[in-house]
């Protein structure tokens, strides 16, 4: 087998087409791509998705890409965001302008992702340990880490791959 | 309570958990093949087992960064090494930054180029190949991104090509992935043993 595909996520918001020299050298880690785009739906979508649901994912995702200023990344997950049948409350999370939740589970959860989407390097003990006095679960803290650990590499691979193909 | 160590070095330290790692004698099936415990092997480490409580995405994710670091062709194993360590430096996971710096050191015989960045960051003093992916790789690293056209034309400049731009690329953003869970879920400490 040989070749990926145009349709996932980080390609198609890269902007790259078939004949480029960006496109031939990925089709050199078609299986990284294809990779890529697995994680994308184990994060987002998982079969199981523990105490967060598709809708939250989604609206994580989206608040993070806008954090790191990508829009047209944050574009495509509040398509996943209406998909999943979000309430007002979650929706609003996908924009970092809105206010945030004030206090409780999920204010944890979108304080918690700020940080880590922003400023990784200053997390600290505390953070985790504030998660789980919200009645945030140790599962859901590695769920939660693992979605924003993938959005990270995600908003690279597509910034780089942009850079790649010149785009300005 | 143990000493958490702040400071870059190459000497690889214990990982200690802040969130329950799984119990293996109580691992679904999934999670089983997730972790690839067989009878032979059943030495896990804590940071796997932690990364088990999300299992759908360790399976993937295990592969993934496997083939990112560690495909044929492509730049070289050790300059993916760089992207890696040039990551883990912005995001300060000491932990990501001893493993990745050693091993470069292992691959490229040479312990002047990590001692250089860890001193000095991206401003490192490296030949004109080394900067330019040490820059790169650190700008990519930042929140929102701050590479610009002239750092990938600096890529070029140096010789790069295509498919090693693209693993570089590749190796330092995973970092950013792997950076928020070892320096999140985590703290380095020193070897009790």
């Amino acid at each position: 087998m040989s070749g990926i595909s145009l349709n996932d996520v980080v390609i198609a918001q890269a902007g790259i087409e078939p004949g480029t020299p960006v496109h031939h050298a990925l089709e050199g880690r078609a299986d990284v791509m294809e990779m890529t785009q697995a994680t994308h739906d184990a994060a987002l979508k998982p079969n199981d998705p523990g105490g967060l649901s598709h809708a939250l994912r989604a609206a994580l995702a989206a608040r993070i890409a806008r954090l790191n200023d990508d829009e047209a990344l944050a574009e495509h997950y509040d398509g996943l965001v209406g998909e999943a049948g979000a309430t007002e409350e979650i929706t609003d999370i996908a924009d970092p302008r809105a206010p945030a939740p004030s206090d409780g589970w999920l204010a944890a959860v979108v304080a918690y992702t700020d940080l880590v989407a922003a400023r990784p390097r200053d997390t600290q003990a505390g953070d985790i340990k504030a998660l789980k006095a919200a009645g945030v679960s140790d599962a859901d803290i590695v769920r939660l880490s693992e979605l924003n650990a993938f959005l990270a590499y995600q908003i690279r691979v597509i910034a780089g791959l942009k850079l790649m193909r010149g785009a300005k | 309570m143990s000493d958490t160590i702040h400071e870059f070095t190459t000497t690889i330290p214990h990982w200690q958990p802040r969130v329950k790692p799984i119990k293996l004698d109580e691992a679904t099936p999934e999670q089983l093949d997730a972790l690839k415990v067989t009878p032979s092997n059943t030495k896990v480490s804590d940071y796997v087992l932690v990364l088990a409580n999300d299992v759908e995405t360790l399976k993937v994710r295990t592969p993934l960064f496997n083939a990112i670091m560690y495909n044929r062709g492509g730049m070289s194993r050790a300059e993916r090494e760089i992207g890696a360590t040039a990551a883990s430096v912005v995001n300060r996971c000491v932990y990501c930054a001893a493993v990745h710096a050693s091993r470069y050191n292992q691959l490229a015989k040479d312990e002047e180029v990590m001692k250089r960045i860890f001193a000095k960051g991206e401003d490192a003093d490296l030949d004109p190949r080394q900067s330019a992916i040490l820059r790169f790789a650190t700008r990519l690293s930042k929140a929102p991104s701050e590479a610009s056209e002239s750092d990938m034309q600096a890529l070029r400049e140096a010789g790069l090509n295509d498919e090693e731009i693209l693993d570089l690329i590749l190796s330092a953003s995973l970092f950013g992935w792997a950076n928020r869970l070892m320096h999140t879920l985590g703290d380095p400490v020193a070897k009790q043993d």
